[in-house]
């Protein structure tokens, strides 16, 4: 239980940390809460060469809220994000998902831009990033670049960031008026990683209702859909994402057969909409 | 920009329990064990090495952190403080008390991580509610109590220690 040998950098800026990345490439892992990887350095799963340090680039830290986005630096810690006013106001769904992260020990330290580059399956800001249409800024030496979550996901601990890149921030639009937000999840027990979760937004535009749902666990890799102007009161599925949930190919493993994954799924689907259906108005700001 | 060699083994220092302390480590020497075996800190101890059981906790530069899935090298120049520093917090007698009085403690392998968290808890939250209370606790495995103890220690302790006006 103890990593393999590897080379240290700490880098006090991040115009010292993108020249590591672009002449270490895959050989060099990026080290920040390190709640994922310090197990999977002791469990020998990672055996990186470079192990890059990212903590003490101060630049990362930071919340910016913007008229029509807000922008969370990747080194933001979990509890500094479930703590911030401005986050609870403007992207409420992802603090929703946060408190379900880990557990208070693990937020301390944690990091969003960590959650989201490690990209585990069952993970739930990589599932609220989704779910709101948030997007992840990846930095190299050629430059920065915006990709929408929907693009970054790619499976299993796979992501559209290239070798040479790090994320070093989410940008997420402002909750429009009139918006409710849920987050739900099932696990063995608390702070564990979910079997599924499920996340929606429903907001009232007139007599039209539109809802975005979004699920992790269920496949490889976090799963959504949004629906617009819907009609009824939502108190079971839409069948748009009736069909969508039932198009899913659930992953099977010790924890949860496939048949399981998809009763939860269909169960927490309908649990989240008609909460985030209820809060449409109370939830305004 | 510090850079460290996986052959090299370099002298690290960092404040402890408020005192300047320095050892030697590995690129790949856990806090946890420098701890331990270089600045003979028993009192963290270590249980699952990959971050579940919070038997290793300890505050880490402001946050409370597992010291197993944290390295050595992370700590050099940064403020840290164990269970032997905790020990000396006259402010957290009454939590001992409240411990050992509710049961909160058998075999006292999880009790320094979970002092640990208690602590960092209580300076942000001092007028938890039993639900925050447990939520804290989840990060800790303990096999003896079954933490109905705990839980009653920590309300306890801040029923009876905070002053009213804190709420």
């Amino acid at each position: 239980m103890k990593p393999v040998p590897f080379d240290y950098y700490r880098p006090d800026t991040l115009e010292e940390t993108l020249p590591l990345l672009a002449e270490f490439g895959e050989d060099a892992l990026i080290l920040s809460g390190g709640l994922s990887l310090g197990a999977m350095l002791n469990m020998r799963v990672a055996r990186p060469q470079i192990v890059i340090d990212i903590n003490r680039i101060g630049g990362l830290a930071g919340i910016e809220r913007e008229d029509k986005w807000i922008k969370i630096g990747a080194m933001v810690r979990q509890e500094k994000l479930a703590r911030s006013v401005d986050c609870w106001e403007v992207v409420p769904l992802l603090v929703k998902g946060l408190k379900n992260v880990g557990h208070y020990q693990t937020r301390s330290r944690g990091t969003v831009g960590g959650s989201i580059a490690h990209a585990d399956p069952s993970a739930e800001m990589p599932l609220c990033l989704l779910t709101i249409g948030g997007e992840v800024e990846l930095s190299s030496v050629h430059g920065v670049r915006q990709v929408p979550a929907k693009e970054f996901f790619l499976g299993a601990l796979e992501t559209s960031c290239r070798e040479d890149e790090m994320v070093t921030a989410i940008y997420c639009s402002l909750q429009a008026v009139g918006t409710g937000t849920a987050f739900e999840e099932i696990c063995e027990r608390k702070g564990d990683f979910a079997i599924v979760s499920a996340a929606a937004w429903a907001r009232r535009e007139g007599e039209k209702l539109n809802i975005g749902l979004g699920l992790g666990g269920v496949e490889d890799k976090p799963v959504a859909i949004e629906v617009k102007n819907l009609r009824s009161s939502c108190e079971f599925l839409p069948s748009e994402i009736d069909d969508f949930v039932h198009s899913l190919n659930p992953l099977q493993d010790r924890r949860a057969s496939e048949q399981y994954r998809r009763q939860l799924a269909i169960y927490l689907s309908q649990k989240v909409i008609k909460s985030a259906v209820g809060r449409c108005h109370s939830e305004a700001y | 920009m510090r850079h460290i060699e996986k052959s090299q083994r370099v002298c690290i220092t960092c404040t402890v329990n408020g005192v300047k302390r320095h050892g030697y480590a590995e690129t790949r020497t856990l806090l946890s064990d420098f701890l331990r075996h270089e600045l003979n800190l028993y009192g963290t101890h270590v249980g699952c090495e990959h971050g579940v059981c919070g038997a290793c906790t300890i505050l880490f530069d402001g946050s409370v952190a597992r010291s197993c899935s944290t390295l050595a090298v992370q700590a050099e120049g940064l403020e840290i403080t164990t269970i032997e520093g905790l020990a000396e917090d006259s402010a957290l007698d009454g939590l001992r008390e409240a411990f050992s009085r509710f049961g909160a403690l058998q075999c006292g392998f999880c009790t320094p991580g979970i002092l640990s968290s208690v602590s960092h808890f209580l300076s942000n939250h001092p007028s938890p509610t039993e639900e925050d209370v447990k939520d804290m606790l989840s990060g800790h495995l303990c096999r003896c109590t079954g933490y109905t103890g705990m839980v009653r220690a920590i309300m306890q302790f801040t029923e009876t220690n905070q002053p009213k006006d804190s709420k």
